[in-house]
C-alpha cells in the first residue's frame, strides 16, 4: 500500500513525513524522523516513556497513529532544552539524580513540563497523581518528585 | 500490528457511509484509541478500515444547557474533567472519567470510547446509568436513542451494528435536590481497573427524605447493572444506617462477579455493597451542600 503523506508541526517547526497508516506516532518520530529522544517502553500506554504532547495535551505516542498527527501541533523532548542549554526541569533532574538508566526520563520531563504548564504550584500529591502514568524502575520515584517540586519552585521564581 | 486503511471524515454522514460501504473487510471507529490501538497491535493480517471520528466537530464538543448535557462521545476525558460547569451538575460522571488510566490516557480516552468498548469494568458506564444517560446512535437508516443500561449487552458487546456510530450521549438535567457519585475499588490508589464500582444518584426533598434513587454496580457482572431493589431500600428513608445497609445488601445480592487474582467472588460481592453505601452517602452529602 502507498505510504501516507503527513504534514504536521513538531516543536513549532513544520515537518512532513511519509508513513504506513498503522505506524504509531512513536514509530514515526523514532524511525521516520530519527527523533529518538522519545523512548519506547511498553507500547500499550502503561509506562509513559513515549509521552509527547498533541496540541498541548499530554498523551502516549504509542497510542496515536502517525497519520493522526496531520495538521496537529506535536511537542517532544527535543523541544525542551538543548544539550548546551538545558531546561530547568532537565537541570533539576541532574541535580537531584532523578534518573539512573534514563529510559523513563524523556517521558517524565515532557510530562513534568505539561504538569507545570497546567499547574505551576502543584502539591506533592498532585504531582504524584499527575505523573502516575510515568513508570520508573530505577529511582523509587522519590528523587524524581524532589526534582519536579524543585523545578516548580525554580520556574515560579524565575517566571 | 494489523494493516489498516485510515480515514478521517469531516462529517457523521460521511463516516456512516464509509462504514456501510465497507463490506469486504472489518471496519472499526477510532476515538481516543487507548483500547483500539492496543487491540490492533495484538492482531496480524488485515487490512481493516479505521474511521477516525475526531475530525467531526459534533463528536468533540459538550453542551450543557436547560435540557441537560449533550456530550460529544469522542471528547477526551482530560477535556471533560476540566469542565467545571459539567462537574458541578454531574460530579459522579466527572469523577468516573477522572479515574480512567493516567494523565496520558485521559488525554486521549473518551467517555464514548469507554462506553463502546463495553468492558464490564468500565468506570463511566455505571456513572452514566446512574444519571439516566442515553445513547443517540446514527446509522444508514437514521437515528435511534437507547438508555445506557440497554446499550451494553455483554462483555465487550453492545447493541450497535457495524455501520452505526454513537453520535451523542444525552443526559437529562437532574431534578431539584439530586446529586450523583461514583466510587470504585482498586488495590492501589491510581492506574488500575475496577475490582468493583458503584454509581449512585439520589434525590432528597427539603426534609432530607430520599424521593428517588438510581443505583448501578460495575465490574461485578458481565455488564454494569441497574439495581432497582437497592434504590427502593433508600426511597422513603432519611438515608439512615438501616436504609443504607439494606441498599448495600441489595447491591451485593444483585452482583454475580468473577473469581480471579484481583478479587474472589465473596470479596467483590462484599466490596460492591460497601461502595454502594459510601457512594450513596457522598451523593446525599452533595445534595445537602447545594
Amino acid at each position: 500500500m502507498a505510504k501516507t503523506h503527513v504534514s504536521t508541526t513538531i516543536n513549532n517547526e513544520p515537518v512532513e513525513f511519509l508513513c504506513e497508516p498503522n505506524q504509531t506516532l512513536l514509530d514515526c518520530l523514532r524511525n521516520e524522523l530519527q527523533m529518538t529522544g522519545t523512548k519506547e517502553g511498553c507500547s500499550t500506554g502503561d509506562c509513559g516513556a513515549c509521552s509527547v504532547t498533541v496540541n498541548g495535551r499530554l498523551v502516549c505516542s504509542c497510542l496515536v497513529f502517525g497519520v493522526e498527527a496531520e495538521g496537529q501541533n506535536i511537542g517532544t523532548i527535543e523541544g525542551i532544552g538543548k544539550a548546551e542549554n538545558l531546561h530547568v526541569i532537565q537541570q533539576k533532574f541532574l541535580e537531584h539524580a532523578a534518573l539512573q538508566c534514563g529510559i523513563c526520563t524523556p517521558g517524565l520531563i515532557v510530562a513534568t513540563e505539561a504538569l507545570l504548564a497546567e499547574n505551576p504550584d502543584p502539591t506533592e500529591a498532585e504531582a504524584r497523581y499527575y505523573l502516575a502514568g510515568n513508570l520508573c524502575r530505577c529511582t523509587g520515584y522519590d528523587k524524581i518528585i524532589r526534582a519536579v517540586m524543585d523545578s516548580a519552585a525554580e520556574m515560579r521564581g524565575t517566571a | 500490528m494489523v494493516v489498516i486503511e485510515y480515514e478521517a471524515p469531516q462529517s457523521l454522514g460521511e463516516a456512516v457511509k464509509l462504514l456501510s460501504d465497507c463490506t469486504d473487510k472489518p471496519a472499526r471507529v477510532l476515538a481516543g484509541g487507548t483500547d483500539l490501538i492496543v487491540q490492533l497491535r495484538s492482531q496480524v493480517g488485515g487490512p481493516q478500515l479505521i474511521v477516525d471520528l475526531k475530525k467531526i466537530p459534533e463528536m468533540m464538543d459538550a453542551v450543557l444547557d436547560e435540557n441537560g448535557l449533550s456530550l460529544g462521545p469522542s471528547m477526551c476525558c482530560a477535556e471533560l474533567t476540566a469542565r467545571q460547569d459539567i462537574k458541578t451538575v454531574y460530579p459522579g460522571l466527572v469523577e468516573a472519567a477522572y479515574l480512567i488510566g493516567s494523565t496520558q490516557i485521559q488525554g486521549r480516552a473518551s467517555v464514548g470510547g469507554n462506553l463502546c468498548n463495553s468492558s464490564p469494568a468500565a468506570d463511566t458506564i455505571p456513572a452514566l446509568i446512574a444519571i439516566a444517560a442515553e445513547c443517540l446512535i446514527i446509522g444508514p437508516d437514521g437515528e435511534r436513542q437507547v438508555p445506557v443500561e440497554d446499550f451494553v449487552t455483554g462483555v465487550g458487546e453492545n447493541c450497535m451494528a457495524s455501520d452505526e456510530i454513537l453520535k451523542r450521549i444525552i443526559v437529562p438535567l437532574p431534578a431539584a435536590g439530586t446529586a450523583d457519585a461514583y466510587l470504585r475499588f482498586i488495590p492501589r490508589t491510581e492506574m488500575d481497573i475496577a475490582v468493583a464500582g458503584a454509581g449512585v444518584s439520589v434525590t432528597l426533598d427539603n426534609n432530607g427524605i430520599c424521593t428517588a434513587a438510581r443505583i448501578v454496580i460495575g465490574a461485578v457482572a458481565p455488564t454494569a447493572l441497574l439495581v432497582p431493589a437497592a434504590a427502593e431500600a433508600l426511597v422513603g428513608s432519611d438515608m439512615n444506617d438501616t436504609a443504607l445497609q439494606n441498599a448495600a445488601a441489595a447491591a451485593s445480592a444483585a452482583s454475580s462477579p468473577i473469581d480471579d487474582l484481583r478479587g474472589t467472588i465473596e470479596y467483590r460481592q462484599h466490596v460492591v455493597g460497601v461502595l454502594t453505601r459510601r457512594a450513596a452517602v457522598i451523593a446525599a452529602d452533595r445534595v445537602k451542600e447545594k
